[in-house]
């Protein structure tokens, strides 16, 4: 959630080579420590090193002192990992009820509830059951299938909408570690596409610049459009969540005035719609054209090497998350705030403007209004659940693309709406959100606790390290 | 001299939303922009104003008292207008070199005058240049009620401490709730109720949420959102939908009209011809200012969200009040929530408080914070979408999209400190941890 979850930024975490990079960074000071990186290169991991690695931040308790804190259950059953689980668990499960009460076969079983109880169990488990199917098999793995194609389908059809989270999703991400809570991806995708998709039927250039330039347009047009709000915030003191979602309208409304003029318009159309891209400007597809997976997805997975790259080992990620851990001391340090936010900014729109490049480049190849989809809002919440670090938001990507992909198989084939999906996302975050809550409905033991005696219900009110940080951060 | 107050207020970092970040001195941004704006209207009002008279009609023909219609002509206002506003700018100017912040007065009158120009001349360029200034002005009321009952939501759970970026979906599952129940009773009153306790359902979790759990409130109001949007829409589906003679069929809420006073004419209607959802809104605004201003409860409150450790110190219950003051919200967001579907029209649809509820926060801000203004700003933003809907059917030289964008832009000017720097309650977006 916050910059404080991360690992901390000593320069001797991580792995060697990239560790004794940034010491080196650090000049003088840092030479006993990067002696310590190399020492270690090829022999075993320093403590402090594998503490930083591991999934959890240990709690600050000598783990010596403690034998249960040794013990790998207590630490299966502490960690954010178990959490995590339980809640998409939690989610699916209070989804799956929503299902079966809605569900008309269930309402007329129900009637006759007190002569027959299992025929309404039994009707609300099927309604939910089949609804689930339908989505794992749309978004996984089509056991029905009859080739190998058929059968995976499904997954590439997951990586393909999830290629659009992913970028939007880390510019979130990234603009939440400095700081700012950067609701806009919407709109910076909707600029982005524009941008993009312009230069994609308006210039006729050769195969592979003509594509470099519509990506390179695409973030260009996020970026600006988000680095607007970045000047704002620094110059005026306005706050970032009011101005993104403003700018998200005004995004819809200029592309809507942009498709109705010529220069955007597709000739001898009425509707807001624009020409085809030229089959230059497009993403070549991965694997063939039987799946409808395009390179966007590898830009994606360069977009979070760079992203993690950026946060953890460049001096600027080290600026942006100073400035989002604490401004006032950032600024005492003599790091530029204006700076970072309007640099978080930009960047941040130029991911999301990657998403829209993904949607017109990629899978819709024209420039409608209706281009961004969700996906800026999803984004939202796949940077949350990702606790915006890149890895985490690319997981998270991938997971609500597969909601995503799945969800409109089931739609078509069990009739249960799509919004299902959405119910089910938030409840993820809200739940990922507040471990203690977790915690005290599975009744697992609180990491930090003494005795197993104080565990459960009477510890979930303790306030944790990570929560009371992420107050500031917004 | 405002260089020093606003380097020590701006010094508490922003977590509020709204709360400024930046301690930068920012004494000539007023005459900078005032000018700028000046410009603008002196070349678009003035010279490119259309050659013909406008006319603003008062009052129907229908009305018990019948005003004459005002006939003017664009060139003369626009002109006048213009030059004015470049005088005002001057002055600011003047002022600012001379180390005074530039008078609210001044930006009011400015603001007013753009107004005036700008209607003039858009009005004068359509089609028809004749428009009804009475509807303009009701509809602009009621476009407003909701965001006012979001906006008084805001400020009461802000005032406290806590940021609800959730108004949009209190509002939307209290237009959902509202439906539903005023459907399956067959009474809007019931679907008034209903809406309220949806409200109620959406701040406990917010409430539960972020002061209970701690987690981060901007988080949490995203996410209720998203929530509700999806909650409502699978419902909607699911089972509105499907019969929606019975689920989705509520009676509207009738139409009070007060005997004598509604005939005055232009505001009679606006204050004395509204449902009960419109006057309820006049009587929250007044009992939440007097309450938040001079009521012991309002003075915890206050001090709960500036500075919640000194309001401890002093015996107060921090978190309980809190809790009580985002469960109170709810209850305001959510029958704001019913006017979408017991007085706007007759019936819920997906997502159809449309982003309202964001409009009313930056209205928070814009009235930074105090109900009385938060008032006002929801008007200013319901008259700038009325505006563009009435723009829209006179057939205006400006695209559409433009005028729709036009409530947005000026939320995005609102926010960047037109009207002077608005501050944030001091804790506002802080969980408070006893100790």
């Amino acid at each position: 959630m916050s910059p404080q979850d991360e690992n901390p930024p000593a320069p001797a975490s991580g792995n060697s080579a990239s560790s004794r990079r940034a010491a080196r960074e650090n000049s003088e000071q840092d030479e006993r420590r990067v002696q310590e990186a190399t020492e270690t290169a090829d022999g075993e991991l320093p403590p402090p090193a594998a503490e930083a690695t591991a999934p959890v931040p240990e709690p600050e308790t000598d783990p010596e002192s403690d034998p249960q804190e040794r013990s790998l259950l207590y630490r299966v059953m502490t960690g954010s990992a178990l959490v995590a689980f339980l809640s998409v668990v939690l989610s699916l499960i209070l989804g799956g009820i929503l299902i079966a009460v809605t569900d008309p076969e269930v309402a007329r079983a129900s009637s006759y509830f007190f002569t027959r109880p299992l025929d309404t169990l039994s009707a609300a488990w099927s309604a939910a059951s089949n609804a689930y199917v339908a989505l794992f098999q749309g978004s996984v793995i089509n056991v029905r299938g009859t080739s190998f194609t058929s059968v995976i389908y499904p997954l590439t059809q997951t990586l393909t909408v999830a290629t659009p989270l992913i970028c939007a999703g880390l510019g979130v991400a990234l603009a939440f570690r400095a700081g700012l809570f950067n609701i806009g991806a919407q709109g910076q995708i909707l600029i982005g596409a524009t941008f993009a998709a312009w230069v994609g039927f308006t210039l006729h250039l050769p195969a592979g610049v003509h594509l470099l330039l519509v990506v390179l347009a695409g973030m260009v047009g996020g970026a600006v459009w988000a680095g607007l709000v970045g000047v704002l915030k620094a110059r005026t003191g306005a706050h970032e969540v009011i101005l993104t979602i403003m700018f998200n309208y005004i995004a819809t409304n200029l592309v809507l005035y942009f498709l109705s003029t010529p220069a955007f318009q597709r000739p001898g159309s009425t509707n807001p719609i624009s020409p085809q891209l030229d089959s230059t400007a497009v993403y070549p597809l991965l694997l063939g054209s039987a799946f409808r997976l395009h390179w966007g997805f590898v830009v994606a997975v360069v977009a979070t090497v760079f992203v993690w790259w950026l946060l953890n080992r460049s001096t600027v990620g080290f600026e942006l998350r100073a400035v989002g851990a604490n401004a006032s001391a950032a600024r005492t340090a003599g790091i530029s705030v204006s700076r970072g936010y309007i640099l978080a900014m930009a960047i941040a729109g130029a991911l999301a403007g990657l998403a829209g490049v993904a949607q017109v480049s990629g899978t819709e190849q024209v420039l409608t209004s209706g281009v961004a989809a969700s996906f800026g809002f999803d984004a939202i919440t796949v940077a949350l659940l990702g606790r915006s670090s890149p890895w985490g938001t690319f997981a998270a990507g991938v997971l609500f693309g597969a909601f995503r992909a799945g969800g409109v198989t089931m739609q078509a084939s069990t009739g249960t709406s799509i919004d299902i999906v959405l119910v089910v996302q938030s409840l993820i975050v809200l739940f990922i959100a507040a471990p203690p809550l977790v915690r005290a409905l599975f009744r697992l033991p609180v990491p930090g606790a003494e005795s197993t005696g104080k565990r459960g219900k009477k510890n979930k009110g303790t306030p944790t390290r990570t929560p009371a940080s992420t107050g500031a951060a917004a | 001299m405002s260089t020093a107050t606003t380097a020590t207020t701006a010094g508490t970092p922003g977590t509020g939303i709204g709360g400024t970040g930046t301690a930068s001195v920012r004494s000539w941004k007023n005459p900078i922009i005032l000018s700028v704006v000046a410009l603008v209207s002196l070349v678009v009002f003035a010279l490119g104003a259309p050659g013909n008279s406008v006319t603003f009609r008062l009052s129907q023909s229908s009305d018990a008292i019948v005003l004459p219609s005002i006939v003017v002509s664009a060139p003369i206002v626009g002109w006048s207008c213009a030059l004015a506003m470049l005088a005002l700018a001057a002055i600011a100017v003047l002022l600012t070199r001379a180390a005074v912040r530039t008078p609210t007065w001044l930006i009011a009158v400015f603001a007013l005058l753009f107004l005036v120009a700008f209607l003039t001349w858009v009005v004068g360029s359509a089609r028809t240049p004749n428009v009804a200034l009475y509807g303009l002005l009701a509809g602009s009321v009621t476009l407003a009620v909701p965001l006012i009952f979001g906006s008084l939501s805001g400020v009461l759970c802000e005032r406290s401490g806590v940021v609800n970026i959730a108004i949009e979906g209190q509002l939307l599952f209290g237009a959902f709730a509202a439906a539903v129940a005023g459907s399956l009773s067959g009474s809007a009153f019931i679907g008034l109720l209903a809406a309220a306790v949806a409200g109620v359902l959406v701040s406990l979790v917010l409430a539960i949420f972020s002061i209970r759990y701690l987690v981060n409130q901007v988080i949490v109001g995203v996410v209720l959102n998203v929530l509700v949007s999806g909650l409502t829409g699978f419902l909607f589906s699911a089972v509105l939908s499907e019969d929606s003679q019975r689920w989705n069929s509520p009676p509207r809420l009738p139409v009070i009209r007060i005997p004598i006073l509604a005939d005055i004419p232009v505001i009679g209607p606006i204050l004395f011809e509204q449902t009960i959802v419109g006057y309820l809104m006049y009587i929250a605004v007044a009992v939440v200012y007097v309450a938040l201003y001079h009521s012991r409860w309002g003075l915890r409150t206050r001090a709960v969200g500036e500075h919640p450790k000194a309001a401890d110190t002093l015996g107060v219950n921090v978190n309980r009040m809190r809790f009580m003051n985002v469960l109170l919200a709810g209850v305001v967001a959510g029958i704001g929530g019913a006017f979408f579907t017991l007085v706007a029209v007759s019936g819920f649809g997906r997502d159809m408080t449309a982003g309202q509820g964001y409009i009313a926060l930056a209205a928070l801000i814009f009235g930074r914070w105090n109900p009385i203004g938060a008032f006002f700003a929801a008007l200013l933003f319901g008259f700038a979408t009325n505006l563009s809907n009435v723009l829209s059917l006179l057939g205006t030289p400006v695209p559409d999209q433009f005028l729709r964008m036009l409530p947005y832009v000026v939320t995005v000017f609102a926010v960047a400190g037109l009207v002077g720097r608005s501050r944030a309650p001091g804790a506002s977006g802080i969980p408070y941890i006893k100790g």
